[in-house]
């Protein structure tokens, strides 16, 4: 389905907003400001924001701990969650969560998650509320190749059959499990074939291409949408950052990152795309990066000058009342 | 002797058991790292570097790197351990046992009693636990206090290099389930290490000060803070025995009683939630064993009854300090 002006706009700076917070936060981590472990999402940017583009606010998305990515494309507020990774008061989470629990249920973000594989199966239920309450939502999960090979996933994706929920499995694969490489820890040799033999459709895409993560998940969240039950997305992406902030990544060739970064990068894909086909003005493009520039500059400045989390509140919120 | 970190002392002890006994297997997720990567095979050795250097020397039919399923890496460890085989899991984050807690305590913990003494399912599960990382609430809990209390488990909670290897060679020779638990924060702590062999048997804590006025027990990360106060306080002229119990199950009854007969004052460091804390076990024990010699009520000092928070201005505040064992301390003496 072809976009309109301001939808590819839009999706643009979405990715646009995805990499230039990511490819900060690699910088601001050396400082050593940043507390905990951080994972970044660079590379993987038409993943998100392809599938998030489809939903609508009130439609659900959880994430994994690489979540910064999906949060941003679901609308998460940025200045906010920047304040959170940086552990501020007024971060979106109070400090409490940081970089892996970045969540923010107005915008229907169930949360980042800390623990691979948690996240299906609280779709799965996100997606059964929609489905009792008829009100036409849809819940994402999103599940890296290693993920796929939790025991929680295949359960969920069973359930959410079972129960017929309008609940999308968006599988990424990255290529690595960790410092594992993702062939190793799946035992199918086709991936697709294993999501699909649980009875739901798969929508394969192209990670490194926008539209075709777009026009994948558009058709998944269509059929779940549609009273039709799960559905899956599948395709291939990668990221450009080790597996946590400060990975050397010695388990990678020599020279792979880069190859990606200059052969198949999204962002470039996307640009080329548009302006070969003369869709959007190259100079258009440009003037979104510097407007995003400045907004994660401003973000970070904010966030650094932020006052932390008053002691005392450790122990509130653990309970609604007790 | 040889001064050397507590992740490779356990590296070591890794070694020496895996040498010794052909049965001695160890699986989890990257445990070698980088299997089917584009890269180089053991980079990292593990994500905290503990288990470097085995892939090359053992190979992959004893240094198995599993996919991501906590659930069928205790479970297998569990079926191996029934076969014959003695397997040390790895769950990389304690927190993780949320993932396969079935395995463990309704499974391993069960069986030899169920079976009527008739099997033995000898596994070792390692896990990284603790908090003192800012790694937030879902990588760095403490969960020494549930699973002590699941009969049929014995759980091992070193806080130096030394322990942290003699224990984990007597976990695999032992043929009951373990829980080894690695404090993340104690990783990089250097201490002597006897070389060769060594064992440090379950059950019997050890008293790392010796004083007369206040028993301070302390676990894993917080017997390196009770012993710093100790220091401290012994200067004023304030004694305390400092004991680590070592592993919570068994527990050292008997060196905490006798210690508390000595002093009379109990302060217990815990750096887990308050409720059916290992803290709160110690002090049911002692107030029911040693009433008559407690000259003042026994003070806990453990986390607040919350999750592990991230920022570092909180964390701060939820694991145990020194400063907050010396209050206690000093609170004890005040009171009788
Ligand atoms: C239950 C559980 N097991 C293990 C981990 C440690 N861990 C964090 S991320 C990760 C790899 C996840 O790989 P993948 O699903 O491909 O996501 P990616 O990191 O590539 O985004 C592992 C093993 C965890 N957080 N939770
Ligand atoms: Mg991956």
């Amino acid at each position: 389905m072809q976009l309109n002006r301001s939808e590819m706009l839009r999706a643009y700076r979405q990715m646009r907003l995805i990499r230039e917070f990511e490819e900060r936060l690699h910088i601001e981590n050396r400082t050593g400001e940043i507390a905990g472990f951080t994972h970044l999402y660079s590379g993987q940017e038409a993943v998100a924001v392809g599938v998030c583009e489809n939903l609508n606010k009130s439609d659900f998305i959880i994430s994994t701990h690489r979540g910064h990515g999906h949060c941003i494309a679901k609308g998460g507020d940025v200045p906010s969650m920047m304040m959170e990774i940086y552990g501020r008061r007024d971060g979106l989470c109070k400090g409490r969560g940081g970089s892996m629990h970045i969540a923010d249920i107005e915008q229907g973000i169930l949360g980042a998650n800390g623990i691979v594989g948690a996240g299906s199966p609280i779709a799965v239920g996100a997606a059964l509320a929609a489905k009792i309450k008829k009100n036409g939502g849809v819940a994402v999960s999103f599940i890296g190749d290693g993920a796929s090979n939790q025991g929680t996933v295949f359960e969920a994706m069973n359930m959410a059959v079972v129960l017929k929920v309008p609940k999308i499995f968006a599988f990424e694969n990255n290529g690595y499990s960790e410092h594992t490489g993702a062939h190793y820890g799946i035992g199918a040799p086709d991936i697709v074939q294993r999501i699909k033999s649980f009875g739901m459709p798969v929508f394969e895409y192209d990670g490194f291409d926008f539209f075709s993560v777009h026009e994948a998940a558009r058709q998944a969240i269509d059929y779940a949408r549609s009273g039709n039950g799960p559905a899956a997305i599948y395709g291939v992406t990668t990221r450009y950052f080790g597996h946590f902030e400060g990975d050397p990544q010695n388990y990678r060739a020599k020279g792979e990152v880069e190859m990606f970064r200059t052969e198949k990068d999204c962002m470039l894909r996307f640009r080329k795309m548009v302006s070969d086909a003369q869709l959007l003005d190259v100079a258009e493009l440009d003037g979104i990066d510097t407007e995003v520039l400045a907004l994660i500059e401003q973000s970070v400045v904010n966030a650094k000058a932020a006052p932390p989390p008053p002691p005392e509140t450790v122990t509130q919120d653990v309970y609604v009342s007790y | 002797m040889a001064v050397k970190t507590m992740r490779d002392a356990i590296n070591e002890a890794l070694f020496i058991e895996m040498r010794r006994d052909g049965r001695v297997i160890v699986l989890g997720e990257d445990v070698s790292g980088g299997a089917g990567g584009t890269g180089i095979r053991d980079a990292a050795g593990g994500v905290f570097g503990v288990t470097k250097g085995l892939f090359p020397e053992f190979g992959e039919d004893r240094v198995i790197d599993t996919p991501i399923s906590e659930s069928a890496i205790i479970g297998a460890a569990n079926g191996a351990a029934l076969a014959g085989l003695r397997p040390v899991a790895e769950i990389m984050f304690a927190d993780f046992i949320g993932v396969c807690l079935d395995q463990i305590m309704n499974q391993a913990a069960k069986f030899r009693y169920m079976f009527g003494g008739k099997c033995v399912t000898p596994i070792v599960v390692r896990m990284a636990m603790g908090a003192g990382m800012n790694a937030a609430g879902q990588h760095s809990q403490t969960i020494y206090p549930m699973v002590t209390s699941i009969p049929g488990l014995k759980v091992a909670v070193p806080s130096n290099p030394a322990d942290a290897k003699g224990l984990l060679a007597t976990a695999i020779r032992d043929d009951d389930p373990v829980i080894f638990l690695e404090h993340k924060a104690l990783y990089s702590r250097k201490g002597e290490v006897p070389d060769g062999e060594y064992l440090v048997p379950f059950g019997v804590g050890s008293t790392t000060r010796e004083g007369k006025d206040v028993t301070l027990v302390a676990i894993a990360r917080m017997v390196g803070f009770a012993e710093r106060v100790a220091d401290k306080l012994a200067a004023e002229g304030i004694t305390c025995d400092v004991i680590d119990p070592r592993t919570t199950s068994p527990l050292d009854e008997e060196l905490i009683l006798e210690s508390v007969a000595n002093t009379g004052r109990l302060v217990i460091v815990d750096e887990s939630n308050p409720r059916c804390s290992v803290a709160a076990d110690i002090s049911s024990i002692v107030a029911e064993k040693a009433f008559s010699y407690l000259k003042a009520p026994i003070i806990p000092v453990t986390a607040p009854h919350s999750p592990v928070p991230f920022a570092r201005e909180l964390e701060r505040v939820y694991v145990p300090s020194p400063e907050r064992i010396e209050a206690a301390v000093r609170s004890v003496m005040k009171a009788g």
